[in-house]
């Protein structure tokens, strides 16, 4: 009997020939990330351990992104902390405000993650990495206090859903953000529960890495433990123009054993809208867009979709456009690399042309941090990945999740709409059915 | 040992921004972050509850953030134990490493209501309904995780492995 991608990439790591589902193994680790929330209290932890020491600095990253640049003196102490942790302990990639973003875009865009590893960190978005072909999960602060001194961990090893997402040609302005918030709404938010899910099929072989970037972003959003692209031709080029560490590419055996299949056609899809309070309340656009759902506020932004190709497709619909003088527009890039290039490419003019703030790579408004939190009644459309009660600031607030080229149009028209009710051309394909 | 305490019942997916909202993970300190406890969900909880109170939810309880802020601020708020009818991964496992005991039990979920009485037997994981008189099982932990629990939480085994360990 074969084994899954998963599988694989796990029983490597234990050491063993095979592993089943359920069985609990002790895995190495071969990167462990970081950011500051999770960091300092890892520190705590950390400490209470005797003759602790990290077990290969060369493969820790520590990314403070959450409360970055430092919003008040409690996150500037945790910042502090952090990087006196780093210092002391030699941490190899450390990134600081103005030379990093979010974390979950500056592992994969520094090469740090690459097909066949196997990776944890303390954020529910380290599940990100998996579009790379690798095993990447979230855990707390005391897991990674213990990954730091060990550099293992032990796990679950997790049943595979296998997703096939057939289809050949994607509707305009569908990209991976709406493949994923359909999956979810299919599966519901606990529908992967302690999980893999596999994401195949010619619609994801067309994606580029980012979108597939974009679509294990949210396994969690399923409850699932990691989410996963198999690697291909364009997984290795984008990682050997990254780093020239080894890696191994990983596929499932043609007799692997899945829980549970699932087929989508994605052919008739459309955008998606996850209706407040849950990922999984997912709606199509064209329903959404008839109820004329006024919003205060639009984010772009976060590690789901911050990316420079996000930026370019939510420029491309701003481009000559003014922002609604309803609401405020709010467009963050996830990483100094991609606030760069949208500098360079006159896309930062374009935002703040329109009316948007354009600022700084940070995690800020998604999580109700910072940069952007909503107040009593006030309703968001936003490309981040949680809608929860009060993710983005008060309990009687809204969010409303969605790709960016919808909430780019939303920005102009003032209430939950797509591009087309603007008469914009979608961007020349493949540009679309990649984005 | 057997915690006994009285029920606050809440739903399905209770997510971990409603245990301990965003804007507050910048506390530190277990006491300042239990003022916040479920203040999203229930803003009236934190005045309500007493210590050694039990949370008793749906599915998939404590879904979403990995912040361990999330179990350490129910146990912070006096909760001595959570028995749902199903955890999220990463919520289960930061709730064993921290010490607060959680038990999978969907029957004794169900039918528990607040205000009832309930007690958990830790070490076999009965869970009785003195208000409602009915007896239930929990799923018992693996082994592997029995043991970090006896060690006394993932620090202390990590403890006694470093110390194993050649200089």
């Amino acid at each position: 009997m074969g084994m899954t991608l998963t599988e694989k990439i796990v029983a490597a790591h234990a050491g063993r020939p095979r592993v089943s589902p359920g069985e609990i193994v002790t895995a190495k680790l071969d990167f462990v990330l970081g950011n500051e929330l999770s960091t300092v209290l890892a520190i705590k932890a950390f400490e209470q351990i005797p003759g602790a020491r990290v077990f290969d600095p060369s493969r820790v990253c520590i990314v403070s992104d959450h409360f970055t640049p430092n919003k008040d003196l409690a996150t500037a102490a945790i910042a502090t902390k952090v990087r006196e942790f780093v210092r002391r302990h030699g941490i190899a990639h450390y990134f600081e405000v103005g030379r990093g973003g979010i974390e979950h875009t500056i592992v994969p865009d520094k090469g740090l993650a690459r097909p066949g590893i196997l990776m944890i960190g303390g954020d529910s978005h380290t599940c990100t990495m998996g579009g790379l072909g690798c095993f990447a999960t979230g855990v707390g602060s005391t897991d990674l206090a213990a990954a730091l001194a060990l550099g293992e961990w032990w796990m679950r090893v997790p049943e595979t859903i296998l997703f096939r997402f057939r289809g050949s040609r994607l509707r305009p302005w569908v990209v991976a953000k709406d493949l994923i918030l359909d999956a979810i709404r299919r599966m519901g938010v606990d529908g992967a529960r302690y999980k893999a899910i596999e994401l195949t099929g010619p619609v994801i072989d067309a994606l580029d890495v980012v979108g597939r970037l974009t679509l294990t972003n949210m396994a969690i959003e399923m409850g699932a433990k990691n989410g996963v692209v198999p690697a291909d031709a364009k997984t290795e080029a984008w990682v050997r123009a990254r780093t020239n560490l080894p890696y191994t590419v990983v596929r499932s055996d043609p007799d692997a054993v899945f829980s549970e299949v699932v087929d989508v056609d994605c052919d008739a899809l459309e955008p998606q809208v996850a209706w407040p309070h849950l990922p999984s309340n997912g709606h199509p656009l064209s329903e959404t867009s008839k109820r004329r759902i006024k919003v205060d506020q639009v984010f772009i932004g976060s590690c789901t979709n911050g990316r420079i190709e996000d930026l370019r497709l939510a420029a491309h619909v701003l481009r000559g456009r003014k922002a609604h003088p309803d609401l405020r527009v709010i467009v963050i890039p996830a990483s100094q690399d991609s606030f760069k290039a949208a500098c360079s490419e006159g896309l930062a003019e374009v935002f703040v042309e329109a009316g948007c703030v354009f600022s700084t790579p940070t995690c800020g408004p998604c999580f109700g941090g910072h940069m952007g939190v909503l107040g009593a009644g006030e309703r968001c459309l936003s490309t981040t990945n949680r809608n929860f009660v009060g993710r983005m600031g008060h309990r009687e607030s809204e969010v409303f999740l969605a790709n960016p080229a919808v909430a780019a149009a939303t920005a102009v028209l003032g209430y939950i709409g797509g591009p087309d009710e603007l008469g914009v051309q979608p961007p020349v394909a493949p540009a679309l059915a990649t984005a | 040992m057997t915690l006994r305490g009285r029920v606050h019942r809440y739903g399905d997916n209770v997510d971990t921004d409603v245990i301990i909202p965003g804007r507050y993970c910048n506390l530190t300190e277990a006491k300042d972050l239990a003022a916040h406890c479920l203040e999203d969900l229930d803003p009236g909880f934190v005045k309500r509850v007493q210590p050694g109170d039990l949370l008793v939810a749906g599915e998939n309880f404590g879904c979403g953030s990995s912040r361990e802020v999330a179990p350490i601020t129910i146990k912070a708020a006096g909760v001595c134990a959570v028995v749902a009818k199903s955890f999220a991964r990463i919520f289960f496992r930061n709730s064993i490493n921290i010490g607060l005991p959680i038990f999978e039990c969907p029957a004794a979920a169900d039918e528990a209501e607040t205000g009832d009485e309930l007690e958990v037997e830790v070490e076999t994981g009965k869970v009785r309904n003195r208000t409602k008189g009915k007896e239930y099982q929990a799923a018992p932990l693996p082994p592997e995780v029995r043991q970090i629990v006896e060690a006394g939480g993932l620090i202390e085994y990590v403890k006694r492995r470093v110390a194993a360990k050649p200089a």
